[in-house]
């Protein structure tokens, strides 16, 4: 499968390390996406990465990545500019369940840029909020200057039945906000087991934290809570086998799981 | 008086611990309020108390040389700040700062060590409710030591 | 045994291997098979008979292979060498994409190369259900690779049953040899008993069966079949190597902490060896680079290995950090998670992972430790051993 050439529209700063890259969908490419799904990103003789699709499903034709610099590659989709071309595959892998949380109260918790393919949960429920009950959005960053998409959270903070906490794990005398990881934000919020599907991401030993507190503290069973897993991505159609995860392959069973499935295998040390 | 035990009765940390125990914490306790930027304790003075945060955030700061304090977890509406006073030697091991205008309820530690000697189940009761706040303070700072956010060292 | 596939059978001379590869040349196809390059039996092109190993054997156990004269004329004396066909279906360095940069604008260049006709002569039955392995991993419902697809709907198969093994085998513990059922177009099997020198070959499909045709086989009667059978039957009586597949998966997956574990790590080397010859291992990295100018890029896909630190490298360092969980994950893939994946095991038991490890790690012996001391039971042992 080849990548479809895509235009660049926009880059955006978001902090001093992440930016969000807005592309405008050729007829060869695909622009449809499920919450949660990822595209791999091809820059011209650097190499393709996976990247979680953090734009608003509801806008035909565009496809939004927000992207953290770590590497090489990332930092050559940074330097990208409005009229650029990228090779898009995809949209790859599994959604976040929302059909299944109709009706439901949505809570969110985030780890750092693990907002990123949660945002498009919070467009899509937004745009459809009558389907939904509470929307609880906890979202926890390194430090104040990590924080990202500030303007949405005042946003989704102004909607009905919509609170969206930030804390961070290091803060400063500047910081008026919360200080601390993101699992003290559950003090804040009151979850009603049956009626909570629970939606995570971020890394994996935070995930696993938050799983002990909504599990454990507030009885939401495992089947209600999925999160997302990473593992070395190259193919995106589990013919490279970089991804494994146990029996699964996170490019193509995953990156969504329900933490049901994959429970007994985060005990396992070094799957 | 009636008030106080109203506040402490409605609030989760004291959940079902029972009229007799109430009105003695309702005893020790008092309303108190800080403006923004006083200090409800600083590390290394006695702690004579503990608090239970009605409205506005305090802020757990280490001060190191050379640098501004470290904030290392705020609190706020409904939190309960500071197991100091139960444990000897019972002085603070953070500066507690208002962020913004905090209200509070102390609940004055002396007085509620006495009882606790003099009444083990009192004792137990606290200590159990209290075993819960630091046990998940204890599990929250080794994640805050993982900094799972930080980029990769090299 | 009334389950192999049903068709025309004839018997042939040595030359007539000859004439095959003629045969399989003139319809287009481009024969590969076995013949004997830098001290080992390899798979190329072959382009007359004189190319078949005549007369060459092997001796192979844990970590050691050697050819050796056989002392007789069988052209297919051997069992197996240290390559496997998905060299062909699957290469190990194929370019995946050529792309270009003019003014800004980038442009996917699409390079339809024509696709190789490969006629396979020598395909050990294991190695036939090695391929049918390769089909349920690489030709999906979902996804298909089309570099694989491609190669595999062209090819013609010409399996050669196992009339001797080498003591590595285990292919009757997997259930794939040593005769070949199913998956060929011909298949051969090599009699050389009494002063006899003949080849029985069954056409599996109806191109098989034309092809046959071609080189006007003498008709094989009952005994000719019985023979034949007769002859693989002495070869899976000879296999000595067991690997119990009961609950095999289970077995696996309640395992992960096994003490078994640090043990075979310590021998291992984690070089990637038993992957690269293994029929089966199908997992690639790719490479992008570029000209100096900026303009013509290209992408390429090369085998890689579980073996290797940067296989599970995400953002921070590598998940399998330690050689014990790269030899666990290696081995419980293919016995385990491949079942499920692929719903099948991924081990045909050609014992080529056995053969080529250079210090002789033999994966049916590690399932056996595991099999004999469960998990918890020898953590309990260990505890008691260390009471005073």
């Amino acid at each position: 499968m080849e990548p479809a050439p895509c235009r660049v529209l926009h880059v955006g700063r978001e902090t001093h390390d992440t930016f969000t890259l807005t592309l405008e969908v050729t007829p060869e490419g695909r622009a449809e996406f499920a919450p949660g799904q990822f595209s791999m990103l091809y820059v011209f003789g650097v190499g393709e990465l996976p990247i979680s699709i953090s734009g608003d499903p509801g806008v035909p034709g565009r496809l939004t990545y927000t992207v953290r610099v770590v590497g090489r590659a990332t930092e050559a989709l940074a330097r990208l500019r409005a009229g650029d071309w990228v090779g898009v595959r995809g949209p790859f892998g599994s959604a976040w369940p929302v059909e299944a949380a109709r009706g439901m109260d949505v809570l969110i918790v985030a780890g750092g840029i693990g907002i990123a393919p949660l945002r498009s949960v919070v467009y899509h429920a937004l745009r459809n909020r009558d389907a939904y009950g509470r929307l609880i959005i906890l979202h926890g960053a390194r430090s104040p200057k990590d924080l990202l998409y500030r303007a949405d959270f005042r946003h989704w903070n102004r909607q009905a039945e919509t609170r969206a906490l930030t804390t961070v794990d290091h803060g400063d005398m500047r910081w008026r906000g919360r200080v601390g990881v993101v699992t003290t934000l559950f003090r804040y919020v009151r979850l009603v087991p049956e009626r909570t599907i629970a939606m995570l991401c971020g890394p994996e030993i935070m995930m696993r934290y938050v799983c002990a507190e909504i599990c454990g503290n507030h009885r939401i069973p495992p089947s209600q809570i999925f999160l997302t897993m990473e593992r070395n991505m190259k193919c995106a159609a589990g013919f490279c086998g970089h991804c494994q995860f146990g029996p699964y392959f996170i490019c193509k069973d995953g990156p969504v799981f329900s933490y049901e499935k994959v429970k007994p295998l985060l005990g396992i040390h070094e799957l | 008086m009636e008030n106080l035990e109203k506040i402490l009765s409605e609030h989760p940390f004291f959940d079902g611990i029972g009229k007799t125990y109430l009105d003695i914490l309702t005893g020790c306790a008092r309303n108190v309020h800080f403006e923004a930027g006083a200090y409800l304790g600083r590390e290394g003075e006695d702690a004579t108390s503990f608090f239970l945060i009605r409205k506005g955030k305090v802020a757990l700061e280490i001060r190191t040389p050379q640098r501004p304090p470290l904030v290392i977890l705020t609190l706020e509406d409904g939190d309960i700040l500071g197991f100091s006073w139960l444990v000897p030697p019972h002085l603070w091991r953070f500066d507690m700062r208002a962020v913004g205008s905090v209200r509070a309820l102390a609940l004055d530690g002396r007085c509620l060590r006495g009882k606790c000697e003099e009444n083990h189940d009192l004792g137990y009761e606290l200590l159990k409710r209290f075993a819960y706040v630091v046990d998940n303070r204890l599990q929250a700072t080794r994640l805050q030591l993982l900094d799972v956010y930080a980029a990769a060292r090299a | 045994m009334s389950s192999r596939q049903e068709g025309p059978i004839g018997l042939v001379d040595p030359p007539s291997i000859g004439r095959l590869i003629s045969a399989l040349e003139r319809r287009g196809w481009l024969v590969a098979g076995p013949t004997v390059r830098d001290g080992a039996i390899v798979y190329d092109r072959l382009q007359s008979i004189d190319d078949l190993p005549r007369g060459w054997t092997e001796d192979q156990e844990a970590g050691r292979y050697r050819l050796e004269h056989s002392g007789d004329n069988a052209l297919f004396g051997y069992n197996l060498g240290p390559q496997s066909w998905k060299k062909y279906l699957h290469p190990p360095e194929v370019r995946l994409l050529e792309a270009s940069r003019e003014n800004g604008l980038l442009k996917i260049l699409n390079q339809a190369e024509p696709l190789p006709r490969y006629a396979f002569l020598g395909v050990r039955p294991c190695e036939l259900e090695a391929i049918q392995v390769l089909d349920r991993v690489l030709i999906g419902d979902r996804f298909s690779d089309p570099i694989y697809e491609g190669r595999r709907k062209n090819l013609f198969l010409i399996a050669v049953n196992c009339s001797r093994t080498a003591p590595t085998c285990f292919c009757t513990s997997m259930g794939t040899g040593p005769r070949a059922r199913r998956g060929y177009d011909l298949a051969i099997t090599e009699i050389l008993e009494g002063g006899r020198h003949e080849f029985l070959i069954e056409a599996g499909t109806a191109q098989g069966a034309a092809v046959l045709e071609e080189l006007h086989p003498r008709k094989a009667g009952p005994d000719d079949s019985g023979l034949a059978e007769k002859l693989t039957q002495r070869a899976a009586n000879q296999i000595r190597r067991r690997l119990d597949t009961e609950s095999l998966r289970d077995l696996m997956y309640a395992n992960w902490e096994h003490p078994r574990w640090d043990q075979v790590a310590s021998r291992c080397l984690s070089c990637g060896n038993c992957t690269m010859v293994c029929p089966t291992c199908f997992c690639t990295d790719v490479e992008d680079t570029s000209d100096v100018r900026g303009e013509r890029a290209e992408r390429w896909r090369r085998w890689d290995s579980c073996y290797t630190l940067s296989f599970s490298h995400i953002h921070g360092g590598s998940v399998r950090w330690s050689v014990k969980s790269r030899y666990r994950q290696w081995l419980t893939h293919k016995l385990a998670s491949w079942i499920e994946q692929f719903g099948g095991s991924g081990c045909v038991g050609c014992g080529r992972c056995i053969t080529w490890c250079p210090v002789g790690i033999d994966l049916t012996e590690e399932v056996r430790a595991i099999r004999e001391t469960p998990a918890r039971a020898s953590t309990r042992r260990e505890n008691r051993n260390g009471e005073p």
